[in-house]
């Protein structure tokens, strides 16, 4: 028989081993060695196993003694998260990285607006919710040394609390202030969460394969020391009523989606999984490993409740088995490694738990309390580090005693399972705000106070407060009658829904009306800039991880965020900061300028310690006084966009008066232009008109008046009035030409034919002018060019240059090459003379109308190119002086039909 | 003594006229198609008369006028301007140019004639 004195010193050996490979862990992450075991995934998914707690240790035999199978759902609900619910926890691990989230508390109140109001109440309620697990904890560590501690006759754990003997009672009070010690050591050490809490951690990772070696031992020794081997043992299984398959549906559902939310929600699982993970890749590794691990943890639970119970007396607490049959077999050692199994998992549970509770209760509820009292204090007090870390260990101290204090009052009732339960149950309902807060833009602070309180509530009065039992809390008249005697107020059986399980029906009604109310006040209510701002980076934490809270920050000293920064990370830590902000505004020197990002920086840097809304606060109380509100901010930013579309649309308008101003300063001048061309355009035809009848006029009264004519010079005047009259002529039609041509009104007379034969007319025309001989010099293969356009005006355009150079051309022996060059879908006609050309700056006015070559004679009016100019246009084509050429030339480029255009002008001249 | 006139005037059948009328008065008339040598031609022959059209090859008519009017030899010549051109505005130039007489194409032969008297009548004032 192992004695009491020597199982506490077996304990203390063990958490001197513990202290001892903190510590050392502790000092190797100090000096930046040992990161391949701290900073390992295996030593990760060990840390994850803080899950399996006495409860799970001993617990799961006793709930498979009474219940069958259904312990499995414990084990099912977080495998199943671990597995498919593996990018939610992703998701949740990088939200906490990246906001350097503290708790579960930090982040509600940071995600819904980083409101105090709804941190206080998630810390309330997980206080609440967890402490009697911590209670429970306590409570299997003592039960199990009252087995050893116990007369060898009542060895088997018939005993209950109430009848242990006094030892024990105050083991359970040492192993509290043990604890505590523990925590206050190595969690505490370092206020930066971002430097993990290696000591802790480690120390759990060895507890999680203590505790597991432990219960397979014992696995081991039930199958092949007392049923005698895997057959025998599976008869018995099958031979008993646990191994009977029976399900009930409704429970199973209920229990495994409460394993599984409260695996996602409890403040311990959050503090391992999410603050104190090290690399998002960690999660991958234990998303399979940690199951195995769950799996191996079930492993022998069956096994050893069947052996169990058929080996030992009727009454034993189930509970126990796993120390009372190696007990009961004279097994001491094997009974002192379950033990130690059971004690580490409690103990690594009361830790971690302990660590997270106490970071919520400092963070959200007594440094909120702190700085309330001293309004003025964050620069002017002392060391605020000491204060937070003052205001943590009390903490962890006020967490721990409450546990116990519950221990104590509560005098150790119920199962071991039926208290896990209750407690998963009360994390549950952070379910709906946490998922909602990451996957839903439009949750509000609001909704998630109202879901919390009506889910909270309806926990408190279906789940938590039965289970003291009647009279205790709530009377018996209540459970039977409901509340205030109202039928459908009954604890377990609201609005009049009796007959379910009472856990299933606590589940159901608790976490729906949450549910609903969280999303129904989402709905019906208005979040605040800050909830919208936050539920965007957190519901987008994969787009981007840049907070976009600001502060305009020209008033904060750098000194005074100094001195703040010192007293919470301590002076190394924020002279390294400083100095990196600093580099990064590339300052080699002195203290960085308080940019808005550095301030935002610090306040994060500042979060991990404190929390987001103490941070908040700390910082606003140096910044300008008074803090620049994110209302402010957001009030600013809209007014600036409302400046910037009105200006916008200012600056359209304007850019529209100023394009219109410039449309109508373009049309004036060319109504000016036009009028200036209309003045000149009626000289011009006034002095063309008046020219040929000034002749007219002059002969026609010389032939009146003059008697002593010859008939010669009669004659010689007649026709001087004859050939003056026909140029009126020619220059009226010329200008209604021109005026039909300009003003589009001119029908084309589309036909087939062929350049030869158009060049040919024009030729045999010009020459039938009889102005003067000149050479025409022609290729004529080469002008074998299908045409399809107004062959008649084209005719009149080579006309009308064959006619020039005729007219212009000053060479002895004139002569006009014709050139033509087809190319593709356009021929060009080349007409170049052997004249003197015509002299640059003159080149661009000659198709303008009345343009006559300063130096050449002839009496045209200036009109012929111009016509020209129009005809060409009118059939798509362009004529253009050609620079080049030796004498004067021009070209006509004109548009050939194409090959598919021609055949079918074949056909249809064919058909014709 | 005969009396010289140059004609600068660039359509040949008007210049003809010309030459008719006021070869029948006794004048000897000198035309020119062209004003750019207009006023050497003038200011080597000093005629009795200069008569000038406006749009011609060369220089203009008013160019022809200012050059003249700028030598002091030939601030009184008597210079008559005939223009096909229309405009108010240019009666006006040529007036402040210094021209004798300005006359608008068409013009009747009695009409121009009559200036050409006016214009060379002994002690006669130029405009």
């Amino acid at each position: 028989m192992v004695s009491l004195n020597q199982l506490i010193a077996v304990c203390l050996l063990y958490v001197v081993g513990l202290f001892i490979v903190a510590f050392a862990a502790e000092r190797a992450a100090i000096r930046g060695r040992g990161d391949w075991l701290l900073r390992s995934p295996l030593v990760y998914t060990l840390s994850l196993s803080i899950y399996c707690t006495g409860w799970t240790f001993y617990g799961a035999v006793g709930y498979a003694a009474r219940s069958g199978l259904e312990y499995v759902t414990i084990y099912l609900g977080p495998s199943l998260v671990m597995i498919g619910w593996w990018w939610l926890l992703r998701r949740l691990v990088r939200i906490g990285r990246s906001h350097r989230v503290t708790s579960v508390a930090d982040l509600i109140s940071s995600r819904y607006g980083k409101s105090n109001l709804l941190a206080i109440l998630v810390t309330v309620m997980a206080v609440i919710g967890v402490t009697p697990y911590i209670a429970l904890q306590l409570q299997s560590v003592t039960l199990s040394l009252s087995i050893f501690a116990a007369p060898a006759g009542v060895a088997n754990g018939v005993l209950d609390g109430r009848a242990e003997p006094i030892n024990t009672a105050q083991a359970a009070f040492w192993i509290a202030i043990g604890l505590a010690l523990f925590t206050v050591l190595f969690g505490t050490r370092n206020l930066n969460v971002n430097e993990r809490h290696h000591g802790v951690v480690i120390a759990i990772a060895v507890e999680a394969v203590v505790k597991l070696l432990a219960l397979i031992a014992v696995g081991v020794f039930v199958v092949w020391g007392l049923a005698g081997g895997v057959t025998e043992a599976m008869t018995r299984i099958d031979q008993s009523a646990i191994g009977t398959w029976q399900v009930d549906g409704g429970r199973w559902a209920a229990l495994t989606f409460l394993a599984a939310a409260a695996f996602v929600c409890l403040p311990r699982m959050f503090q391992v999984m999410v603050v104190e993970n090290d690399e998002e890749r960690h999660l991958q590794t234990a998303s399979w490993a940690f199951p195995l691990y769950l799996m191996m943890m079930s492993l022998f639970v069956v096994p050893i409740a069947v052996v169990g119970l058929d080996l030992l007396p009727a009454g034993s607490n189930p509970d126990l088995f796993v120390l009372s049959l190696p007990l009961s077999q004279g097994h001491n050692t094997l009974a002192m490694f379950a033990f130690l199994g059971g004690f580490s998992s409690a103990t690594s549970m009361v830790i971690v738990a302990t660590l997270a509770l106490s970071t919520m209760v400092s963070n959200h509820i007594v440094m909120p309390i702190w700085l309330a009292l001293g309004q003025t204090s964050v620069q002017q007090s002392g060391d605020v580090r000491h204060v937070v870390i003052l205001s943590r260990r009390v903490s962890i101290l006020f967490i721990i005693s409450l546990g116990y204090f519950y221990y104590r009052a509560s005098g150790g009732s119920g199962a071991l399972a039926a208290i896990g339960t209750i407690s998963f149950g009360g994390v549950a309902q952070f379910l709906p705000v946490l998922l909602g807060g990451i996957f839903w833009r439009g949750a509000t602070r609001m909704g998630a106070l109202w879901g919390l309180g009506i889910g909270f509530g309806l926990w408190v009065f279906t789940m938590l407060l039965p289970s003291f039992g009647p009279d205790a809390v709530l009377s018996a008249a209540t459970l039977e009658q409901g509340l205030f005697g109202i039928g459908w107020l009954r604890p377990q059986a609201l609005f009049g829904v009796g007959g379910l399980d009472p856990t299933v029906h606590a589940v159901v009604w608790s976490l729906s009306l949450n549910t609903l109310a969280f999303i129904l006040v989402s709905l019906f209510s208005f979040p605040s800039p800050v909830e919208r701002l936050q539920g965007a980076q957190f519901v987008n934490i994969f787009d981007h991880s840049s907070p976009a809270r600001g502060w305009t920050a020209s008033v904060a000293a750098s000194e005074d965020l100094m001195i703040m920064a010192q007293r919470i990370l301590g002076a190394a830590e924020a002279q390294a900061f400083f100095r990196a902000q600093a580099q990064l505004q590339e300052k080699s020197e002195g203290l960085p300028e308080p940019t808005p990002a550095f301030v935002q920086a610090l306040e994060r840097e500042l979060a991990a310690s404190v929390g987001a809304a103490t941070a908040h606060a700390m910082v606003s109380q140096l910044v300008g006084g008074a803090s620049v509100s994110v209302q402010d901010l957001l009030a600013v930013a809209d007014e600036s966009a409302q400046m910037l579309e009105y200006s916008s649309q200012l600056e359209v308008k304007s850019r529209e008066l100023s394009d219109t101003a410039e449309k109508l300063r373009r049309a004036n001048d060319k109504l000016t232009q036009l009028s200036h061309q209309k003045d000149s355009f009626l000289s011009q035809v006034s002095h063309e008109l008046r020219t040929p009848m000034t002749s007219i006029r002059s002969f026609s009264e010389i032939l009146r008046d003059a008697e002593a004519l010859s008939p010669q010079e009669k004659t010689r005047y007649a026709s001087i009035i004859h050939s003056e009259t026909i140029r009126l002529t020619r220059l009226l039609d010329d200008l209604l030409d021109l005026s039909v041509l300009e003003n589009g009104e001119v029908t084309l007379n589309q036909q087939r034919g062929s350049l030869r034969d158009v060049l040919d007319l024009a030729v045999t025309t010009g020459q039938a002018a009889n102005i003067r001989e000149i050479k025409i010099d022609r290729d004529r293969d080469s002008e074998d060019v299908a045409l399809e356009t107004d062959l008649d005006r084209l005719s009149q355009v080579f006309i009308n240059l064959i006619t020039n150079a005729q007219k212009y051309c000053v060479s002895d022996a004139p002569c006009l090459a014709v050139r033509v060059h087809a190319s593709g879908s356009t021929v060009a006609v080349d007409f170049i003379d052997n004249g003197a050309g015509i002299d640059a700056d003159a080149r661009d006015l000659i198709f303008e109308k009345f343009t006559r070559v300063a130096g050449q004679g002839g009496e045209g009016a200036g009109l012929g190119l111009a016509i020209c100019r129009e005809i060409i246009t009118r059939l798509r084509g362009e004529i253009s002086y050609l620079p080049d050429s030796p004498g004067t030339g021009f070209r006509v480029t004109l548009p050939t039909p194409q090959p598919g255009k021609l055949q079918e002008l074949n056909r249809f001249a064919a058909s014709a | 003594m005969t009396k010289h006139v140059v004609l600068v005037e660039d359509e040949t059948n008007i210049a003809e006229a010309i030459r008719f009328l006021l070869g029948r008065e006794g004048w000897r008339v000198e035309t020119l198609a062209n004003g750019n040598a207009a006023v050497e031609v003038i200011r080597k022959a000093r005629p009795d008369l200069v008569m000038l059209d406006v749009m011609l090859p060369g220089k203009s008519g008013f160019e022809i006028l200012k050059e003249l009017r700028a030598d002091a030899g030939f601030a009184d010549m008597p210079i008559l301007m005939l223009t096909a051109r229309g405009h108010a505005r240019d009666r006006e130039m040529a007036e402040l140019a210094g021209v004798s007489r300005f006359m608008t194409k068409p013009f009747s032969n009695a009409e121009m004639l009559d200036a050409v008297r006016e214009l060379t009548a002994p002690g006669s004032l130029t405009a």
